[in-house]
């Protein structure tokens, strides 16, 4: 809500982490965020909370929240939340922050946090910064300084929000740290604070589909293994799922593979496909169009194997192999395989 | 019934340009497009038009600055019946909030509006927002990143979200925001007669009283919140490894040096 004068910042207080609950269970995301969470919190004097909505959510994994830094852990368990349905969620937990009053609120930036958090933000009249790389906290008012890349990664905008309260911030999977677990702390689990949880009326989610392929989730994978024109075809896609596979890897690709029906359009990289931050980006046989450089050139680790030397990709590249990926790939493939 | 299609100009380069001066982004001299998931939008409310048979009218709004009646006029090329632009000084500096606040506000006043399609992220503010801040304004249903519309009709729709790890499908009640991605379709290119009905196309020009929008919640006053800093991206570690020779070679200097960097 907007702040009619400043010293109603005092009304708001603690950090809150948005857990995300999908496939049954806690997601990684959510340790990454209490992590980050928890020197903003200290650097303030206040606690870090944890609101997790989901169903049949087992205490090993509450305890977790804990052990990584939480202090309380407030938990609505209804079959409500089964399935993603984005209006009842924001439902909830608009509810919550209302009651609660938390001076921040922080999401990870997957697909539902997403789609939840700009409808909670605008429910409860507030600021939302997208896709965060980085946040730190000025001690003194609480403002948080978040800093996110827009442009397709080519600018670094630095945002604040400081006549409203509570702040929130949808943060990039796999940027921040989880800590190392601590099974001494101590922190508290509250439970059911909203006894009655109706489902919206609006929205039945009817069927839910897992990708039964593996290595097409990008947004969580470490190592990436993706593909470009270079990789000639379907068969070619297979020799990179097997190195995938392999590494633990997911399989990314660029557009024109896409459109030519070799891999379906959940594995695009790029601007009209996902951005993606993983460890390791390893690009066979993609020249590097900046429209696909958008979507990958914050990678940690970006390696190239190309039979052109002088590509973008090439240029961009940390580590590059210049060769014919049809004779590195498997050469890989059998040199991880013996060690 | 109305579909209403949000659309944006965006500059047609990803390499932003700032003013050492001013810190601000530099529009000016950019060449300027319409939002690359933008046409994903037009095309599907064209292509549900025609499923839903007669009756529909299919509208395209943007924000922006005047010559962003440039991408209405391509949306009209495409299908759109009309076009409708928001541009007033007062509406500049707007974040995603107030931005998706003044597109409600005009979809109120336009009226009969059962669905609003937004494209998946506008590809220079990149944050994916606006979509369901729209949703959130009207207190309608929402679906994020649709890759397919099952169904259609005039009081409920049936569609297939992506998600990471998969999609699912759900049904909701009209009227409702769609935000869809590249898979959705393949949008056709402007036919002879669309480009004549889009030169001839009146685009209506609104201001805020006009919208009834209220003047403390648009513009840079009504944002909560503020891009206080830009800077370019830090620099990338520029002394880069290069492997050449055999495959073999190759192969097992890469994989040292990934596991010298803890990368496996
Ligand atoms: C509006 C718009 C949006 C777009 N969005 C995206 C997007 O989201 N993602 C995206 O990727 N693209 C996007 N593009 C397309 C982009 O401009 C390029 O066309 C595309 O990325 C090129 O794909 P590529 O690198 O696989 O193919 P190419 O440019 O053809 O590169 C193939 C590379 O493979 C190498 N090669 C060939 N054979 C071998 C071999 N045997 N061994 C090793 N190397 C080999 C070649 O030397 C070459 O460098 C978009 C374009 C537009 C206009
Ligand atoms: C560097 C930078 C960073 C920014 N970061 C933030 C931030 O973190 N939070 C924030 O609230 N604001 C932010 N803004 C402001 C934001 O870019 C603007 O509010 C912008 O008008 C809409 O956001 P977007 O470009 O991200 O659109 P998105 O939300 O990505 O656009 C999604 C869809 O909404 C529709 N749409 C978007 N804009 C319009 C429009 N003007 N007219 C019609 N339809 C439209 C289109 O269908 C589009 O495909 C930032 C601006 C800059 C320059």
């Amino acid at each position: 809500m907007r702040l009619a004068k400043l010293e109603e910042r005092e009304n708001f207080r603690n950090i809150w982490v948005m857990a995300e609950w999908s496939s049954g269970r806690i997601q990684p995301v959510t340790l990454e965020l209490v992590g980050a969470a928890r020197p903003l919190a200290d650097a303030r004097r206040s606690e870090v909370w944890t609101v997790v909505l989901g169903t049949g959510i087992a205490d090993r994994q509450l305890n977790e929240l804990i052990a990584c830094g939480s202090d309380i852990v407030l938990v609505v368990d209804d079959p409500a939340f089964t399935n993603f349905v984005d209006e009842t969620e924001a439902r909830v937990l608009c509810a919550l922050i209302e009651k609660h009053r938390p001076e921040s609120v922080l999401c990870g930036a997957t697909t539902r946090g997403r789609a939840l958090i700009p409808r909670v933000a605008v429910q409860t009249n507030t600021g939302l910064t997208a896709d965060c790389t980085q946040l730190a906290i000025d001690p003194e008012n609480g403002n948080l300084l978040q800093t996110r890349p827009a442009f397709g990664g080519n600018l670094m905008a630095t945002i604040y929000c400081a006549n409203f309260r509570p702040q929130m911030a949808t943060v990039r999977p796999r940027v921040m740290s989880a800590r190392p677990p601590d099974a001494s702390r101590r922190g508290r689990v509250i439970r059911g604070t909203l006894p009655t949880v109706s489902a919206a009326a609006c929205k039945r989610v009817l069927e839910v589909f897992h990708s039964s392929e593996p290595g097409v989730n990008l947004a969580d994978a470490r190592f990436i293994v993706a593909g470009g024109r270079g990789v000639k075809g379907k068969e070619g896609f297979n020799l990179l799922r097997r190195f995938a596979t392999m590494v633990g890897g997911a399989v990314g690709a660029s557009r024109a593979t896409v459109d030519a029906g070799w891999i379906p359009y959940a594995h695009q990289v790029g601007q009209t496909g996902q951005t993606v931050q993983s460890q390791v980006y390893l690009a066979c046989g993609i020249s590097g169009q900046i429209q696909h450089l958008v979507g990958m050139q914050s990678c940690d680790c970006i390696i190239a194997i190309d039979k052109n030397p002088d590509t973008s990709m090439m240029k961009l590249a940390d580590i590059t192999v210049v060769g014919d990926l049809f004779e590195v790939l498997p050469e890989l493939i059998r040199q991880v395989s013996i060690t | 019934m109305r579909i209403v299609v949000c659309i944006k100009q965006v500059p047609a380069t990803n390499d932003a340009v700032i003013d050492p001066e001013t810190k601000r982004i530099v529009r000016e001299g950019v060449q300027a497009i319409l939002n690359p998931f933008d046409t994903y939008a037009i095309e599907e409310a064209v292509r549900l038009r025609a499923r839903l048979g007669g009756g529909v009218e299919v509208l395209a709004i943007s924000m922006g600055p005047p010559r962003a009646e440039a991408v209405l006029r391509e949306a009209v090329a495409l299908g759109a019946d009309r076009g409708i632009l928001l541009s007033h000084r007062a509406f500049g500096g707007s974040d995603t909030w107030a931005t998706s606040y003044v597109l409600s506000q005009a979809i109120r006043t336009i009226g009969n509006v059962d669905l609003v399609i937004c494209g998946k992220q506008a590809v220079d503010g990149d944050t994916a927002q606006v979509g369901p801040g729209i949703a959130a304004h009207l207190n309608w249903p929402q679906a994020a990143l649709v890759s397919a519309v099952r169904e259609v009709s005039t009081q409920h729709l049936v569609v297939v979200r992506m998600h990471e790890d998969g999609h699912d499908v759900c049904e909701l009640s009209l009227p409702a925001v769609l935000t869809v991605v590249k898979g959705i379709n393949v949008p056709r290119v402007p036919s002879l007669k669309g480009v004549l009905a889009a030169r001839k196309s009146e685009i209506p020009v609104w201001t805020p009283e006009m919208i009834g929008a209220d003047p403390a919640k648009i513009g840079l006053d009504g944002s909560p919140t503020r891009v206080v800093r830009t800077a370019p991206p830090p620099p990338r570690n520029k002394e880069s490894l290069r492997f050449t020779g055999t495959a073999e070679v190759c192969a097992g200097g890469l994989l040292r040096e990934l596991r010298k960097r803890s990368l496996l």
